[in-house]
């Protein structure tokens, strides 16, 4: 009981420290821990116990792993004991077991302990004697009892799925403990150098998707199964669209590269991509049944105007566009036919900025773009209801916003470091964080919650 | 583009090459005169074959000459009309109405395409990185689709005339200041068809 004192002691020392990020000021977290991390706000404290050292190397990845994912949800006041790796010893497995059987653990968790640091919840994890399987215990502290045990089996830690099946075991303690899905088992499109890389939503793992010679890849996305992506490859003012599948790689191309086509969009129904043409008289959405690959429809008629870069409602019966038919491009709605086009984010004539790179968040309660704000872009959200648009960023130009599967979590393209990097804001906090230090980065697309078995076929 | 212009420009080479170093052509006629003014029968016939051996020669080496010289200017004034052709528009920041000063760009370029009909043209449309990147294609199709309108409604058949975006994806200058902007928010004209021999307008 003297260290839970101690504990106590530190923690309301340092929570006066640190006031919750609610604005676009955060620097990058330099992660600087002095005895208890602590963060106070309102969100839920979570204890997440080291895993047994009987687990060898895969131990301290997984730790780190569903550390950063449960921190990177911004949905829980995470409380973590210093130095907690070196000082394994006294781990909190010894100090609430003494004779540690991990077994015995979950029935004798030092409840009022993690009461008093804080926390709402614990996550302990044991493996079970001759077998691979990890039993993942979710703690509720203020009830005394056991939540749930999340039986977690991983693959090797080399192998290709281990850090998604991490990812997903993360998700399923959020979805445990606070009844909403999570957003750890989702990756990000993005290009540099006119190739497409994907990288997991924590910043790790990134590989090459594509790399067409001297072909640049440009509006990656993602079906909304996460099954398939699209994408579009540019040469020499053309412009052809393909997908392909998430899994294998596999690809077809959907148009035939004449002219130029881009920002390629799935329908919500998988059924149908809906793209933007150049040709000689500007600029318009058509609709294309990849299905049955026929059936080109053409939805906008500009004429003397642009409408370019479409993104649906999650429930498919309305389309977010941009057009220029005031002048300016600005972000305006229609039924998925083309039909009942009017303006949707409000704008000042000859005063508000350009609007650009519309995309409609998965819960279709709002619609991310970026806005021209005294010579720079700034990302700004748009209440779909009530079509009132707020802006989210003020550092640096900040550009391409895209949603994660949570509607709550962005990630964009910043120049705040000083290069066009890939950052990820939370909205209900306002906390910003870098998610990869390589520059020169564009258009990203946040994927959906991916499915346990990947898709072989475009 | 690129082979056509090397070709021309070799040709160029090739025709200076061969006026410059032939050596400075013989006096032949004066040598004649003098040699008949000796009366010498036998070395007259000599003299005479010999002069008309060279005078061949001489008229041989003058039509390859004139035939070198004349490639050789025709070179220079393809080269003329096709650099008059190629030269760029630029354009306003988000826009791509033909600025007063560039509208004197495209009337030569009217002039020449009038003057060579067998010439076909692209014309290219390039943004500045300022915009967004998607955006910029279809910005990049109104400016080069804003020139053709140009040369269309001044006579142009508009089947010579293909029009390309390029949006932000090939700066001239890829600094990031309001001078490489400048320089890249632009049409680019290029000969696809018929560029091999210009006339000048």
């Amino acid at each position: 009981m003297r260290w839970g004192r101690c504990c106590v002691a530190l923690a309301g020392l340092v929570a006066v420290s640190r006031p919750l990020v609610a604005q676009d000021t955060a620097a990058i977290d330099r992660g600087v821990r002095i005895g208890i991390t602590y963060q106070p706000g309102v969100r839920p404290g979570l204890v997440l116990l080291p895993p047994p050292t009987t687990l060898g190397p895969v131990r301290d990845s997984l730790r780190a792993i569903l550390w950063r994912d449960l921190d990177y949800s911004d949905r829980y006041e995470l409380i973590s004991f210093a130095g907690s790796d070196s000082i394994q010893v006294s781990a909190p497995h010894s100090l609430s077991t003494p004779h540690a059987r991990p077994s015995v653990a979950l029935a004798v968790l030092n409840y009022p302990l993690y009461r008093a640091l804080g926390a709402d919840f614990a996550v302990t994890i044991a493996s079970r004697r001759s077998s691979d399987t990890l039993d993942i215990t979710v703690h509720d502290i203020v009830a005394g009892s056991v939540r749930r045990v999340l039986p977690a089996r991983f693959p090797a830690l080399t192998a290709p799925g281990f850090r998604l099946a991490v990812h997903r075991v993360a998700d399923r303690i959020v979805e445990a403990t606070l009844g909403v899905r999570g957003i750890a088992a989702t990756r990000i499109l993005y290009l540099a150098s006119g190739k497409l890389y994907r990288i997991d939503q924590d910043g790790a793992d990134m590989k090459t998707l594509v790399s067409s010679g001297d072909r640049s890849i440009l509006s990656p996305g993602w079906d909304h199964e996460g099954n398939r992506i699209t994408y579009t490859e540019f040469w020499s003012g053309h412009g052809q669209l393909f997908v392909q599948a998430a899994g294998s790689g596999k690809r077809r191309a959907v148009t035939d590269g004449k002219t130029l086509d881009f920002t390629p969009e799935f329908s919500p129904d998988g059924k149908t991509i809906v793209f933007s043409r150049a040709i000689e008289e500007g600029t318009d959405i058509y609709a294309l049944n990849i299905g049955d690959n026929c059936c080109l429809q053409r939805l906008t008629v500009g004429r003397f105007s642009d409408n370019l870069s479409p993104t649906y409602s999650p429930d498919g019966q309305r389309i977010a566009f941009v057009s220029t038919r005031a002048g300016a491009p600005q972000v305006y709605v229609m039924a998925p036919d083309g039909t009942d086009q009017q303006l949707f984010a409000p704008f000042d004539y000859g005063v508000t900025g350009a609007s650009n790179a519309p995309d409609w968040s998965p819960d279709g309660q709002s619609v991310a773009f970026h806005r021209e704000v005294g010579g720079t872009l700034q990302v700004f959200v748009l209440d779909a209801r009530n079509r009132t648009a707020r802006q989210l960023t003020s550092v640096g130009r900040n550009e391409d916003p895209t949603w994660a599967p949570d509607s709550r979590h962005l990630a964009f393209i910043s120049d705040r470091s000083g290069y066009r990097q890939l950052w990820v804001i939370d909205i209900e906090t306002g906390r910003i964080r870098p998610l990869l230090l390589q520059s020169g980065v564009r258009l990203p697309a946040w994927s959906p919650l991916l499915p346990e078995t990947e898709a072989s076929t475009p | 583009m690129k082979r056509p212009l090397l070709l021309a420009v070799g040709l160029v080479v090739a025709g200076a090459a061969c006026g410059g170093n032939k050596p400075a052509p013989a006096p032949a006629p004066q040598a004649s005169a003098n040699a008949d003014s000796a009366a010498a029968a036998k070395a007259r016939q000599d003299s005479i074959a010999a002069a008309e051996a060279r005078a061949r020669e001489d008229s041989e080496r003058m039509a390859r000459q004139r035939s070198a010289d004349s490639l050789a200017a025709l070179g220079h004034t393809t080269e003329a009309v096709r650099s008059m052709l190629g030269t760029l528009i630029h354009f306003d920041f988000d826009k791509s109405n033909i600025r007063s000063g560039d509208a004197s760009i495209l009337d030569q370029k009217i002039q020449i395409l009038q003057a060579n009909p067998n010439v076909r043209i692209e014309i290219d449309g390039s943004c500045d990185e300022r915009g967004s990147v998607e955006y910029n294609l279809a910005l990049g199709n109104r400016r080069a689709n804003a020139a053709k309108q140009y040369l269309v409604t001044h006579g142009i058949e508009a089947g010579r005339i293909d029009t390309k975006s390029y949006g932000e994806e090939r700066p001239l200058d890829p600094a990031h200041n309001e001078q490489a902007w400048a320089q890249n928010r632009r049409d680019e004209f290029q000969i696809i068809a018929g560029g091999d021999e210009l006339k000048q307008p």
